[in-house]
Formats: structure tokens, C-alpha cells, sequence
């Protein structure tokens, strides 16, 4: 069962270079809500440019001062204790300034609910990666 | 089936109209499953009467399942469409992210007809096809760079497949394979030529769409005993560790890999281009279909010297497994890696199928030894191991110089038939043969399987785990019996590596969260049904069963089995005759 977010945990990339690019972390992390597909992944692996050149993993990194939260104009994100942000969904008004603050692009969106995605860094998603390209590790 | 998933969506898309539109399909889903059981079905719609295979009427189905993008490994896509290199159905079903592109993009099938004037490729989102002007891209020497401009031409990194031809499927050869995600193939039976005759360069599908799960508690719970199972399965640690590349030592040792031109069984080159020498020496990395923890995916480095300029490399990666290994080395009796992986290079750059391909050489080289043809027909001279001559060949049968060229590229079937040497024309329904001569069950699987394939009905294994053949007709009906299942598997469109997970019990229990409930006995039924329709359509498309020939090389090199007797397998097929024709009149 998926473990609502922790302040002491953070999702971590152990070592990119194992990834063998099976998605499987962004199949947990949209699962998280019971339902299947992608749709509330907030976590992407993809190629850099072609298989053959290597994979790579897009996920918040739990930023101290995080530009997506300086650039909402409502205040729907809010800081996390030890880095990253949580969303205020009631606040968020789909303005996608997040998405464009977002310098490593791991601010996502929900074209269904036209809302960004946050990772909460439940760390569920490592749960099934098997080649331990993700960890959790602790913050303190 | 839940009536909120998008399974049921089908999409036709017309290039003649340069049209599309979608349709509720649920009666096809709820009967047939998806994959190859819908296919079969959307393919009997489209085309009521027979057709020719390059003409505008021949349409082209990729459909999915039901469990793709739910569960780990349910990661196919089948593609349906009639062969032009053995003249009726053609099946070929390949992973990447195809699958589950097209599912997260809302549909449950794609119906491609008709033909377009111009070249052009298609970009398929939800509820929205672009027909794009694809002029700059047809003619383009290598195919892996059509799949750079692609890559840079639409959205939706990391969560869509990007499916082309190479030029072998723009010069219409009859087995030119559709490449998806560099590495990934609908290899088999010529789809490429088929998309080619069509004008489609290349098929991108995006999606990313959520798939609505009735029981979501249940749901998790299967999804979690079943990711378990796969990652400690056997089946994970034989194809990750090594992939399918394992295979070529063992069948070497008994005597079951097909060796220049199946002259002999065993190969003296096997320690050399086996699995373990290659992950040992050239293996750069692993990856994976999407949804799909095994990443069975093997791709090897090969770095070669600019001759112009010191210290002035180009670096390749080449994927690689068992068939390439077989067809495009021992086949061809190349004994360096490196020599099979730039072959193997050269067929991707082109987008040949690499058994088809590999085979064509291995019976040219024989006809040539022989006498049976010259230099006259095959302009540079052909020999076991020469493989820049072989490089040479491979871009004749793609360009067609002269007229030998122009039967080569339809298969072995047809150009033995035109220029003799039909005895050693290694082909089963004019499929060529795939890599392994282990007895009985692999010629008979070949022969009567619905692809000419060994993964119909995997005869190939029986013969691994059985000291004495049963008699014809038991085996005709065991492999039968197994073909009938596996149609369970591709309707699903599971990953056959898988099909030890998915045992009919987790099957049934992972399809209950998703709202169809199924008792072994339906299923097996369905399974069944599945498989007669599909011969039912075969025989419809001009597969004639009584003409089915077995070239004489297979009963002149021995097998783990010994020399195998013709009158055993002319029975067999007797049996399937009988068998088919007492089904499909029903
Ligand atoms: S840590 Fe949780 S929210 Fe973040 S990517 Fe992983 S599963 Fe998704
Ligand atoms: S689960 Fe692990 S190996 Fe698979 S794509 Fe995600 S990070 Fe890479």
C-alpha cells in the first residue's frame, strides 16, 4: 500500500547508469491512485536521444529553495521540510508556471485533472525498480 | 470488461482519404480478448475476399490487451496483415513501447487501409492522427537515422513508440521488417514491404491517458504477487543475465544448430559468437521493453578506426540474440563477433528481417558453390565467412540490380523455384527457418504453425524435453494444443518470455480486477476458437496446406534425434490436414 508522504524521506537516484529504461517506476508512481496508465506519473525515464545513447531519470530532487514554489502565484506549493514541495490542489489554478520553473523539467501535468504533478517522495516507485536505480534515503 | 476502458476503441485510419475515425468496438473485446483475436476478426472485415498483399486492400491491424500497461511483461503488440512473402496471413508481434503507446493513447486497436500517392508518416495521439509529408525521409540509406529526425520531429518523449521502415520496405522486399524503438522489431513475414506499398514511412503514437480499474484494491494486490513472480523467476535471470544468446552452446553441444546452410548442425565458430563471449567481451547494456522488469534487450559496442585519420574511432551498438546469432553467423559460417554484429548493422540500416535475410545468403551462397548460379547473377562472388562480399549482397537485395536480386528479395521460396535448388531452400510455407534443428517437433512446429514460426507452437522445446517423438499424429495434435494456448498469450499480448508467469491461474486472476471473469475451461475454449478462426482466414488468404514442402537438406543433417525420416513428418502433416480441414468446415 502506498505510504503517504514522509518530511524525513526523500526519493533518491542511487546510480542512472543501471537503468534499463522498463518504466516501471512510473507505472508505481501513477498506480499510487489505484487506477492504471501514466497519467499521475511523476516520474519520467527516457532516452537521450535514442536507446543506444543511454536513459535517464527526471524526478524532483527535493530542491531547498525550489523555483516552482517562487513562480505560483496562489501559493498552492508549499515547502517541504527538508526539500520539495507539496501541492495545494484546492489553491492551484492550472497556470502551468510550475512546469516552466522547473530547470531539470520534473514538474509534470495532469492532463486530466490540468493540475501539475508533484512527487511527494514516498519513495514507492523504488519499490520496483529492480535494478536499484532508486533509493530513499533520509533527511535530516 | 469494465465499459470505462478505452480498450474497446478502434481506429481506422484511411491514407487514400487521408481520413480517420474511431469506433466502439466492445463485441470484439468482449469475445475475442484483443490482440490476435480481435485482429483476426478486424482482418476478416476489412478484407471479405481475398487480396494481394502490396495492393491498397491490404489493410494492416496493430491491436493490444487487455492487460497491456497494467502488469508487468503484458508488453506486445500484434500486427495483422497479409504476407507477401508466403502469400496469406502474415502475423508478426514486437514490444518496445508500441504497446503501451497505443494503449495510453485510448485504443485497443489501429486499422491502417488503403495507400497513400506521396510518402508520409503518421503521428497518433488521443482522438488525433496527423498525416505528415514524409518526402525528406523516403530514400534515407540508414534506417536508425529516420528514427533521429522522428525522434526530433514530435512530442511525447520517453512515452511513445516511433515505428519505421528502412529502405528494404520502400523497394517492397518481401521481408522487410518494421523497426520500433531502434531495437525492437515486427520482423517476420514482411510487414515492412506492406507499410512500404502504402507509402508509410513511419508511425508515431503518443500517449499517456489513465486506464480505469474497476477492482483497485485487487488490482494492486495481483500486480504485486505478479511483479514478484517475474523478478524471481527463472525466466528473469535467463534472458537479463545473458538473454536469448544462451541458447547457442547448448543446442551446438547437441547437435541442433543450423550451420551453413544446415551443411551440418554443429558449428566450429559456436565458443566464439555464443552468449557468454559476447556479454564478456562486447556487451555495453541491457534495457528493456516498456513495463517490463526482465530487460532481456542485449546490446553489444563495436568500435571501429576511421582508416583517413589516427586515434579516430566510430562507436556502434548492435543489438543482438540467438536467431541473429544463428541466421547472420553460423548460418553464414562467420566465426568473429565482430564480423556477425556488422552484419547484424547492416541488416537494421536496411530493415531486413534478420532470419529471412540471413537465410536467403546461406541458400545463395550454396547455389553459387554449386554452380547453380555465377557471378553473373550475384555480381560479387559468395563464400562461408566473407562478409564484406555478404555486406554487398545484403544492399543488392534491398536496391534489386538485375533480375537474380529481384527473386532474392522474395524469399528463398521463390527464387529456388526459379533458379533450382528448391532440396536446400531452408523455408517452411516460405517463412525462412529459424534457428534451431532439434528434431521432429522443431520441422513439423515450422510447418504447420500459423507463422511458419517456432514461436506457434514451440516444437523447438518439445524436442529439448522428450527422449522418444510420440507418434505423428500425437505430436501434430500436442503442438496444436499448444498453439491453441499461446493464442491466449498473444491475444493478452504477453511476452511468450513470460508465459511460465502467466500460468492459466494468474491469468484468470489478473483479468478479475479488470471485470471479465473466466474459468479455465472458457478460456482454454477461447483459446481454441482463437486458433481455428485464424486458420479459417489463413486457408481464406490462399494457404494451401497439401502443398506444403519439406526441402530434403532437413532429412540429410542429423538432429539431437538422429537423421529424421521423411515418411514420420509427411504423416504428421496428413494429420494436420485432415485435422484443419474437419475444423474449419464445422
Ligand atoms: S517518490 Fe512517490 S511521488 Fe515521487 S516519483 Fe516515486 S512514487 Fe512518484
Ligand atoms: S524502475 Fe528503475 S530500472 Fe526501471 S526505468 Fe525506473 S529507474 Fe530505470
Amino acid at each position: 500500500m502506498y505510504v503517504s508522504s514522509h518530511e524525513v524521506k526523500r526519493l533518491a537516484i542511487l546510480d542512472a547508469e543501471r537503468c534499463v529504461g522498463c518504466q516501471l517506476c512510473m507505472f508505481a508512481c501513477s498506480r499510487r491512485f489505484g487506477d492504471g496508465g501514466l497519467a499521475k506519473s511523476a516520474i519520467l525515464v527516457r532516452s537521450v536521444g535514442g536507446i543506444e545513447r543511454g536513459l535517464t531519470v527526471i524526478v524532483c530532487r527535493a530542491c531547498l529553495d525550489p523555483p516552482c514554489a517562487r513562480v505560483c502565484p496562489t501559493d498552492a506549493l508549499k515547502l517541504r521540510k527538508h526539500g520539495g514541495v507539496f501541492l495545494d490542489q484546492t489553491k492551484c489554478i492550472g497556470c502551468r508556471n510550475c512546469v516552466e520553473a522547473c530547470d531539470i523539467g520534473a514538474v509534470f501535468w495532469d492532463y486530466e485533472t490540468n493540475k501539475p504533478i508533484i512527487c511527494v517522495h514516498c519513495g514507492y516507485c523504488s519499490q520496483f525498480c529492480h535494478y536499484k536505480v532508486l533509493g530513499v534515503e533520509k533527511t535530516i | 470488461m469494465n465499459q470505462r476502458d478505452p480498450l474497446k476503441r478502434v481506429l481506422y485510419i484511411d491514407l487514400s482519404r487521408k481520413s480517420f475515425w474511431i469506433d466502439d468496438r466492445v463485441d470484439l473485446f468482449e469475445r475475442w480478448l484483443g490482440g490476435i483475436g480481435v485482429a483476426v476478426q478486424l482482418f476478416k472485415e476489412e478484407a471479405p475476399k481475398n487480396i494481394e498483399p502490396l495492393s491498397p486492400e491490404n489493410p494492416v491491424i496493430f491491436s493490444i490487451g487487455p492487460l497491456t500497461s497494467l502488469y508487468p511483461l503484458a508488453s506486445k503488440t500484434v500486427a495483422l496483415f497479409k504476407s507477401p512473402l508466403t502469400g496469406n496471413l502474415g502475423e508478426s508481434h514486437a514490444g518496445g513501447r508500441s504497446a503501451i503507446a497505443i494503449r495510453l493513447a485510448g485504443y485497443g486497436a489501429i486499422i491502417i487501409k488503403g495507400a497513400s500517392q506521396l510518402p508520409l508518416y503518421l503521428v497518433i495521439k488521443e482522438g488525433e492522427v496527423e498525416f505528415r509529408d514524409g518526402s525528406a525521409l523516403w530514400g534515407i540509406s540508414n534506417a536508425n537515422t529516420v528514427g533521429r529526425i522522428l525522434r526530433e520531429a514530435a512530442i511525447g518523449r520517453g512515452i511513445r513508440t516511433i515505428m519505421r521502415i528502412g529502405k528494404a520496405g520502400e523497394k517492397l522486399v518481401s521481408y522487410a521488417a518494421v523497426i520500433t524503438e531502434t531495437y525492437r522489431h515486427f520482423g517476420r513475414l514482411g510487414l515492412g514491404a506492406v507499410l512500404g506499398s502504402k507509402k508509410v514511412k513511419g508511425i508515431i503514437i503518443y500517449g499517456k491517458h489513465s486506464i480505469p480499474i474497476q477492482d483497485k484494491k485487487k488490482y494492486r494486490e495481483i500486480y504485486d504477487r505478479l511483479y514478484r513472480l517475474a523478478v524471481g523467476s527463472d525466466a528473469m535471470k535467463r534472458y537479463h543475465d545473458l538473454g536469448t544468446a544462451i541458447n547457442i552452446l547448448p543446442l551446438n553441444y547437441i547437435g541442433a544448430l543450423p550451420t551453413r546452410n544446415l551443411n551440418s548442425s554443429r558449428f566450429e565458430g559456436a565458443e566464439e559468437i555464443c552468449g557468454e563471449n559476447i556479454a564478456e567481451k562486447k556487451l555495453a547494456r541491457r534495457v528493456a521493453c516498456a513495463h517490463c522488469p526482465i530487460a532481456c534487450i542485449h546490446i553489444a559496442s563495436i568500435r571501429e578506426p576511421y582508416p583517413d585519420e589516427p586515434y579516430f574511432y566510430k562507436t556502434t551498438f548492435i543489438s543482438y540474440d540467438h536467431e541473429l546469432l544463428y541466421s547472420l553467423g553460423s548460418m553464414l559460417g562467420v566465426k568473429k563477433i565482430d564480423d556477425v554484429l556488422r552484419l547484424i548493422d547492416t541488416v537494421e540500416a536496411m530493415g531486413l528481417d534478420a532470419i529471412s535475410t540471413g537465410v536467403c545468403l546461406a541458400w545463395a551462397t550454396e547455389a553459387y558453390k554449386r554452380g547453380i548460379i555465377t557471378i553473373n547473377e550475384t555480381l560479387v562472388e559468395l563464400d562461408w565467412g566473407n562478409i564484406d562480399n555478404y555486406i554487398q549482397v545484403i544492399k543488392y537485395i534491398v536496391e534489386q540490380p538485375n533480375d537474380f536480386y529481384g527473386m532474392l528479395a522474395r524469399g528463398t521460396r521463390e527464387a529456388s523455384k526459379h533458379y533450382g535448388g528448391q532440396e536446400f531452400a531452408l523455408n517452411f510455407g516460405g517463412n525462412e527457418m529459424p534457428g534451431y534443428h532439434t528434431g521432429y517437433g522443431a520441422i513439423i512446429g515450422y510447418s504447420i504453425g500459423s507463422r511458419h514460426s517456432h514461436l506457434d507452437c514451440a516444437g523447438y522445446r518439445v524436442d529439448q524435453t522428450i527422449k522418444e517423438p510420440p507418434s505423428p499424429e500425437e505430436f501434430v495434435e500436442l503442438l496444436i494444443k499448444e498453439e491453441e494456448w499461446r493464442q491466449i498469450l498473444n491475444s493478452l499480448t504477453i511476452c511468450l518470455f513470460a508465459r511460465s508467469i502467466y500460468n492459466v491461474e494468474n491469468i484468470i486472476e489478473a483479468l478479475k480486477p479488470l471485470g471479465y471473469n473466466y474459468t479455465e475451461e472458457e478460456l482454454k475454449k477461447t483459446g481454441e476458437e482463437i486458433y481455428f478462426e485464424k486458420q479459417k482466414l489463413k486457408l481464406k488468404l490462399g494457404f494451401k496446406p497439401e502443398e506444403l514442402k519439406i526441402p530434403s537438406r532437413v532429412f540429410e543433417t542429423p538432429t539431437p534425434h538422429g537423421l529424421l525420416k521423411r515418411e514420420y513428418i509427411e504423416e504428421a502433416l496428413q494429420h494436420y490436414i485432415k485435422l484443419i480441414e474437419y475444423k474449419t468446415l464445422q
